[in-house]
This record gives structure tokens, C-alpha cells and sequence, in this order.
């Protein structure tokens, strides 16, 4: 593996549209659920530990070399807020784009042309860092660590935090993060329907409610 | 001593040709209201304690219309074995069937660790209506840990994945801001119709913690959290009239 490619895919300012999606956290600090940084720590907590767990091992599988077009339907069935799916589809798309261009390859072509709207992202994402010789874990890796990076940039944004605190958030994190990782990485082995499907609740219930805000600063 | 239990239940067109019982797990048929037959599981009140195994199946068969409820919510408690306990539900949906699974309130009390896993398979052109709620803790306790995944496939595809996991034994961030936020009662119903597949519903947002949302599948599936067990019994209630009169 290239350490380098693992760096170039997570990077924040790889162009995938990431930036514009606060993951939850814009609807969260609107309800007052988030407002500080100790908030954000268990915000990001709980987002990795169910839906960043679930994207983790999508993108494990993807990277493995798992059906992707079975992962998408997979990864439908593990998303029930339409809000959610289409931003998945749309992220997958602008994903699609980008690795395309960096990482060429006849995978990435054919789900592209399987799935023009636009795959879910994680899956994409997978097919990617396997595109670019990187492995499950690697992709299992950037999966999880997006799940908390948006919210903790958002948070910034959306309530002034001072970005020192939010970046120690993610760094406190980095154990749970490995150990996410190499779930999502080992639950790959076992077979698309054995892939955890961690979910929360109030993600879910608050996407749905924020994509029909009339004005927010975040797509999703 | 822990307990394994498997409960039965077959319907057909015509009558019920398999009922059976099976430890702490008592299944009786009960009076019919409208088209269904009607099998109420009672006696499941002081199951499942630690380390015990049980299940129940259900299978409505082709053309069959089966209602099933219970008699009072099932308590996870503590038990002598420090073992987490199992509770597996497997129902089977055939052709031009309706199953509406409608038991009581799960509550995880405090102390006891339960992993409940429902897995349901819908045939093309099945019916559903599955109800299920997760109360963490009784009145003024703290929660127990609760673990459960339901898994719905229709013809063979996957339409719904869910885990959730609750309690002291769960992975970090479950009580926070992005999971429930204090609330603890946590409640899903899901409604696979074939009517669906031309009409999707459409998303409603049920006041602030509860969202009815239309699935990739010829389904919806409402989703909410609460204060306590009444008022999540109240959305999903709402919800029940609303779309499936009668």
C-alpha cells in the first residue's frame, strides 16, 4: 500500500463536496444539543460508533472487492432517511468524479455507469482507496475518521469554536477510531449481510427535519 | 438454570395448523378483530433473564392475514448467570399475506444485557406491519444493555438493516446528541406494502423526535425517540389510525 494515496483520499481538501455537509451536527446545534466542544466529543462519539461504523465496513467490503452494486442495495436497506440517501448518492457522485480522475480504473467505470445518480459514498470511497492500492483497513479508516472530521469543522463554523479544541476532539478519538477501523475491516471478511448496520436514531430523525430547512448553512 | 425456548406459529388461508408453546413463552389464539387471526403471546413477563435463549417464529402462509400481539411488555432482566440472554424473532410473510406484529414495550431493566435479533422475510407481494419499541430502564431506573438488529428482506433483497445498541455495555456515544440525547424510550414501525412500489408514501416530520420516512423499497418506516414508553405509544399510535385504519 502507498501511504501517500491513504493521505491524498482523506484528506479534507481532496475534492469530493465534503466540506458543505455538517453531518449532523447543524441540526444538533440548533436544537441545542451541541454547544461546546465536550457536546461535539460525544456527538462525534455516538456518529462513529453507529453510522461511522456502518460506513466503515461498506467501505471495507467495497475495498475488499465486494459487489459493489449488492453494497449499494446493502447500504439503502442501512439508510432509511431518503434525506440521508440522496446525500450519500450525491457525495458518491462528486466521489466518483474525483477518483476517476486521480485513480482511473475499469471498477470505478463500471459502477459509474451502473449507478449514474450516483452510488452511496462509502462505497465509492472503497472502490477508490482499491483503486489507488490501498486496502480495506485504509478505506475503513478514512470512512470513519469523515463520520467525525465534517461534524468537528461544522462545529467550528456554527458555534465559533476555536478549531484547537475542535481538532483535540479528533485527536481524542484516534482510538476509537482505530478500533472502528479494524472492526469494519474484519466484519468485511464475513459477507455483505453480515456487515454491521449500527444506526442512531436522532441522525435520522434530524436529517429529515434539516433538509427541509428553508435556509442552512450545510447541505446535510 | 437458564432457559431455551422456541414459540410457533403457522397461519394459514384457513386456521392456525401450528401453535406452539415452549417454556416461558405461552402463545394463544384470542379473539379475531376484523379480517385476521388473531395469537397473543402472554406470559413473557418474567423472561428473558440472563442466559436464556429464546425465540419465536411466526410464518403467515400464502393469502393467510395473522395478528399478533402480547398480553403485557417483556422485561430483560438481571439473572443468576452473568451470560447475556437471546431473544430471536423469525417471521416469514408469503405471497399476498399480512403479518402485523404489534407486541408490547421491550424494557431493558438495569443490570441485565440482551441481544435481540428480529429477522423477517417478505415474500413479493407480502404485507407488514411491525411495531417495535425499546424502553431503557423501568420508571426512575437506569437502562440495561440492550442490543437488537432488525433485518427485513423482500423477495430475497435486502429492504431494511438496523442495530442499535443502548446501555452500559454499549459503545460510547449512545446516550449523547447524535443517538438519543436522554430520551429513553426509542420506538420504529414499519409498514411494507406492494402499493407502495407505484405510490411511495411521502416523508412526514412527526414533531421534533419522530420522522416517518418512505424506504428505497415499497415501504415506510417511522422512527422515534421519547421521554418515556406513553408518549412514543402516542406517535406510533398516531401514525396506526391514521394509515392503517381498522
Amino acid at each position: 500500500m502507498s501511504r501517500a494515496a491513504l493521505l491524498v483520499l482523506a484528506d479534507g481538501r481532496f475534492p469530493a463536496g465534503g466540506h458543505a455537509h455538517s453531518g449532523g451536527a447543524e441540526p444538533a446545534v440548533k436544537a441545542g444539543r451541541i454547544r461546546d466542544a465536550r457536546d461535539l466529543a460525544e456527538f462525534c462519539r455516538g456518529r462513529l460508533h453507529t453510522t461511522g461504523l456502518t460506513a466503515a465496513a461498506l467501505a471495507a467490503a467495497a475495498a475488499l472487492g465486494l459487489d459493489p452494486l449488492e453494497l449499494d442495495d446493502a447500504a439503502d436497506a442501512r439508510t432509511p432517511s431518503p434525506a440521508l440517501r440522496a446525500t450519500a448518492r450525491k457525495l458518491g457522485r462528486q466521489m466518483m468524479r474525483a477518483a476517476r480522475s486521480t485513480w482511473p480504473g475499469a471498477e470505478l467505470d463500471a459502477l459509474a455507469a451502473a449507478r449514474p445518480r450516483g452510488a452511496h459514498q462509502p462505497i465509492v470511497l472503497g472502490l477508490a482507496a482499491r483503486s489507488a492500492g490501498l486496502g480495506p483497513e485504509d478505506a475503513a479508516h478514512i470512512a470513519a475518521y469523515e463520520t467525525v472530521s465534517g461534524p468537528a469543522t461544522a462545529a467550528v463554523r456554527l458555534l465559533s469554536l476555536d478549531p484547537f479544541e475542535a481538532t483535540a476532539v479528533l485527536a481524542r478519538l484516534a482510538p476509537d477510531l482505530d478500533q472502528i477501523a479494524e472492526r469494519a475491516a474484519r466484519a468485511a471478511h464475513d459477507g455483505i449481510d453480515a456487515l454491521p448496520a449500527a444506526s442512531a436514531p436522532l441522525l435520522e430523525i434530524t436529517a429529515q427535519a434539516h433538509a427541509a430547512w428553508p435556509v442552512r448553512l450545510f447541505a446535510s | 438454570m437458564s432457559v431455551e425456548a422456541t414459540a410457533r406459529i403457522v397461519a394459514t388461508r384457513d386456521g392456525l395448523p401450528v401453535l406452539v408453546s415452549d417454556g416461558p413463552l405461552a402463545v394463544r389464539r384470542t379473539r379475531a378483530t376484523g379480517p385476521y387471526t388473531r395469537v397473543t403471546v402472554v406470559g413473557a413477563m418474567s423472561a428473558p433473564l440472563g442466559g436464556d435463549r429464546l425465540a419465536i417464529e411466526a410464518d403467515a402462509g400464502e393469502g393467510a392475514r395473522l395478528l399478533v400481539d402480547s398480553a403485557a411488555a417483556t422485561v430483560a432482566l438481571p439473572g443468576r448467570s452473568p451470560e447475556q440472554a437471546h431473544y430471536d424473532v423469525r417471521l416469514t410473510v408469503g405471497e399476498n399475506a399480512e403479518l402485523r406484529w404489534l407486541p408490547e414495550q421491550l424494557v431493558s431493566a438495569y443490570g441485565s444485557d440482551l441481544r435481540m435479533r428480529t429477522r423477517v422475510e417478505l415474500a413479493a407481494t407480502a404485507r407488514l406491519v411491525l411495531r417495535e419499541e425499546q424502553i431503557l430502564g423501568r420508571y426512575g431506573e437506569q437502562s440495561g444493555t440492550l442490543a437488537s438488529r432488525l433485518t427485513v428482506h423482500l423477495a430475497g433483497r435486502p429492504l431494511l438493516d438496523q442495530e442499535l445498541g443502548y446501555g452500559p455495555g454499549a459503545p460510547g456515544g449512545w446516550d449523547g446528541p447524535a443517538v438519543l440525547a436522554g430520551h429513553r424510550a426509542v420506538g420504529q414501525l414499519l409498514v411494507v406494502d406492494p402499493q407502495f412500489e407505484d405510490k411511495p408514501a411521502e416523508p412526514q416530520l412527526l414533531g421534533e423526535t419522530a420522522t416517518l420516512m418512505p424506504l428505497a423499497g415499497p415501504a415506510f418506516l417511522v422512527t422515534a425517540v421519547a421521554p418515556d414508553a406513553r408518549q412514543l405509544r402516542c406517535v406510533l399510535d398516531d401514525v396506526l389510525q391514521a394509515r392503517l385504519p381498522g
